[in-house]
């Protein structure tokens, strides 16, 4: 009886919390002009159209460079100070792992207000310079905390073998530790991505005049009316940001299989 | 010429000293064994030959050479570790490749040189699996054929059968020594056990606190020990205070339980005058019998106290007078029993005295 009403309850609570993205994914494919049930046909036609937008798409080619360039930039740093961290005996490394993860405890529109005043006082406008290094900021974190945590399950001895070898600490970082620790490297840069790609709040106080990002323009076009399009364009979001994770562990785990690692 | 020298070596970490100012030769082709207790320093002198860590004073020496500032990847050094270090995500023909590609080894050569070294450590078709896929004794094979590979000028141990299991073990000790051997590399093993650096070794280095308590040939370590330490480390001792009364021709020495004993001069080499002494008698040479002792052999009567049975050997702890000694014995038929009246039997010419 008990476990009857828990189990209902889950299920109420999952529907809840799907339910809305579900009527999202199934009205995209509405024939109709209005979204309502029951739905009188099956149609790509906002998919078509969305195709056609050419504001949508910006958005979307905004949203991929920028997504791809702060997953580089915070792999790399996210790699090179977990490297400083772990590795190397740096003074109050406590403190600097704190400062680097505060990102994520900041609530972000303190955070985005906070850099954007910032530059203000140095005197530096709004440029999609701007809008990448808040970005990066904010998905640095992740980065560091998954490259970390792998970082200190790599043995020094495996690297100490390899420089007796004779490779290099430049040869046995390739050779060695970026190998092993390839699957939290593309964990954080897929994680970066994604969350680049989804963001709202900071990105609409950065973004300069003119430029928008897919949510950014998904908020103006819902100002104006609900246009079937949103449906459809909230579905290719979902698919990115739902698919590109899976899709990425998926991938690390063929290759840890094939590695054996 | 040495191999290694270690030229007034010392090591601090912080205000704690690893090392105290230790000197010492490694001749080429040797094994030598650095042996101890964990934190006796003797891992931190195998890094420090290594170059993964930098001497606080002194020199290093590879070859004749200086190489204090010469960095790990260019000291041509093999390097064995307890826990085998291998490439996860490599095969293993790639592991023991890995060396050969930061040296002027042309490309061809490579298959064959790895395969001479998988035939030298006994693994002749593993060259296409994982590390993971083998066990803990042929990791160690492939971590030393890697090692081996690159024809090191010295050959680094780190206890790397510690992780082994005790069968496998002595095994591994065997094939170890056989293929050191067979090429000859001087070679630095580290361990804290005591049989595997008596069954290796060609000179054994026993450390304590930081500091090199002996040098010698594994029978000069064992039978003549140079201090209390390394009677004690290397198997069972009975140490007990005496005097030195006589110090000659022969030395003689008298102490409360085995009465005046005449220890060959050899056996007492720092032992530099009359005066308070100390008398080692290995736990094996004392023999427990239920008859007195012939002629020329030292007999005293003691009681058993307790029986350790271990198989082909017993160890008894007996006492004399006031004195608990422990003797281990190979058994004839049956153990004495606890309680029982025995004689025990020393040859003068096993005992060693050290200074008091």
């Amino acid at each position: 009886m008990g476990w009857q009403a828990i189990r209902i309850w889950t299920v109420l609570v999952y529907g809840f919390m799907f339910l809305p993205v579900a009527v999202v994914v199934l009205l995209s494919f509405n024939a109709n002009q209005f979204g309502s049930f029951p739905m009188t046909g099956m149609s790509l036609r906002w998919f078509e159209e969305l195709w056609n937008n050419d504001a949508v798409m910006r958005a979307f080619r905004t949203s991929i460079v920028l997504g791809l360039m702060t997953a580089v930039i915070s792999t790399t740093l996210g790699i090179l100070a977990s490297l400083a961290l772990v590795r190397y005996k740096v003074p109050g490394r406590n403190a600097i792992t704190t400062l680097l993860i505060a990102p994520i405890l900041v609530p972000e529109v303190v955070l985005a207000v906070a850099l954007l005043l910032f530059l203000n006082w140095l005197g530096i406008g709004k440029s999609f310079a701007l809008l990448l290094a808040g970005h990066v900021i904010f998905t640095l974190p992740f980065v560091i905390l998954v490259v970390q945590a792998r970082l200190v399950s790599i043995k020094r001895d495996v690297e100490e073998a390899a420089l007796s070898l004779g490779a290099s600490p430049v040869q046995t970082f390739f050779a060695v530790t970026l190998p092993l620790m390839l699957p939290a490297v593309a964990a954080g840069a897929l994680f970066a991505f994604t969350i680049s790609f989804d963001d709202i709040t900071g990105t609409l106080f950065w973004k300069p005049g003119g430029v928008e990002t897919v949510p950014t323009q998904i908020f103006s076009m819902l100002r104006n009316s609900i246009s079937p399009e949103i449906n459809a364009l909230g579905t290719v979001m979902i698919v990115m940001t739902v698919g590109l994770p899976l899709l990425g562990a998926a991938v690390a785990r063929k290759l840890a299989m094939k590695s054996g690692t | 010429m040495s191999a290694v020298t270690l030229q007034d070596i010392v090591k601090r970490f912080g205000t704690f000293t690893a090392v105290h100012r230790t000197t010492l030769e490694i001749p080429e082709g040797a094994f030598v064994t650095l042996l101890g207790p964990s934190g006796c320093g003797k891992t931190t002198n195998l890094r420090m030959i290594a170059g993964l860590l930098d001497p606080t004073e002194g020199d290093i020496l590879i070859g004749g050479k200086r190489v204090n500032d010469v960095p790990i990847h260019k000291r041509n050094l093999g390097l064995v570790f307890q826990n085998y270090a291998l490439f996860p995500h490599k095969t293993v023909a790639e592991n023991v490749a890995f060396g050969l590609k930061y040296r002027d080894v042309p490309k061809a050569e490579i298959p064959a040189k790895v395969q001479a070294a998988l035939d030298l450590v006994q693994l002749p078709h593993v060259g296409d699996r994982y590390p993971k896929e083998l066990s803990g004794g042929q990791q160690q094979r492939i971590a030393l054929a890697r090692a081996i590979v690159i024809e090191p000028d010295v050959l680094l141990l780190d206890e790397p059968l510690s992780a082994l299991d005790a069968n496998l073990r002595e095994d591994m000790r065997v094939e170890l020594k056989r293929i050191q051997e067979r090429i000859g590399v001087t070679t630095v093993f580290v361990t804290h056990d005591q049989s595997e650096a008596l069954a290796m070794s060609d000179l054994i280095v026993v450390m304590s606190e930081g500091r090199v308590e002996q040098v010698g040939k594994p029978e000069e370590v064992y039978n003549t020990p140079a201090s209390e330490f390394v009677a004690n480390f290397l198997g069972a001792s009975n140490i007990t205070e005496a005097k030195c009364i006589e110090h000659g021709a022969s030395v003689v020495v008298e102490d409360a339980t085995f009465g005046k004993v005449t220890v060959p001069a050899a056996k007492a080499p720092n032992l530099t005058g009359q005066g308070p002494a100390k008398l080692v008698v290995r736990a094996e040479k004392l023999l427990l019998s239920k008859d007195p002792a012939p002629e020329g052999v030292i007999s005293v009567p003691a009681t058993v106290e307790t029986v350790d049975y271990q198989g082909q050997a017993v160890r008894y702890f007996v006492r004399a007078g006031e004195t608990q000694l422990q003797a281990i014995n190979m058994i004839d038929e049956h153990p004495f029993a606890a309680g029982a009246s025995v004689h025990l039997h020393l040859r003068p010419q096993d005992c060693a005295a050290l200074p008091g």
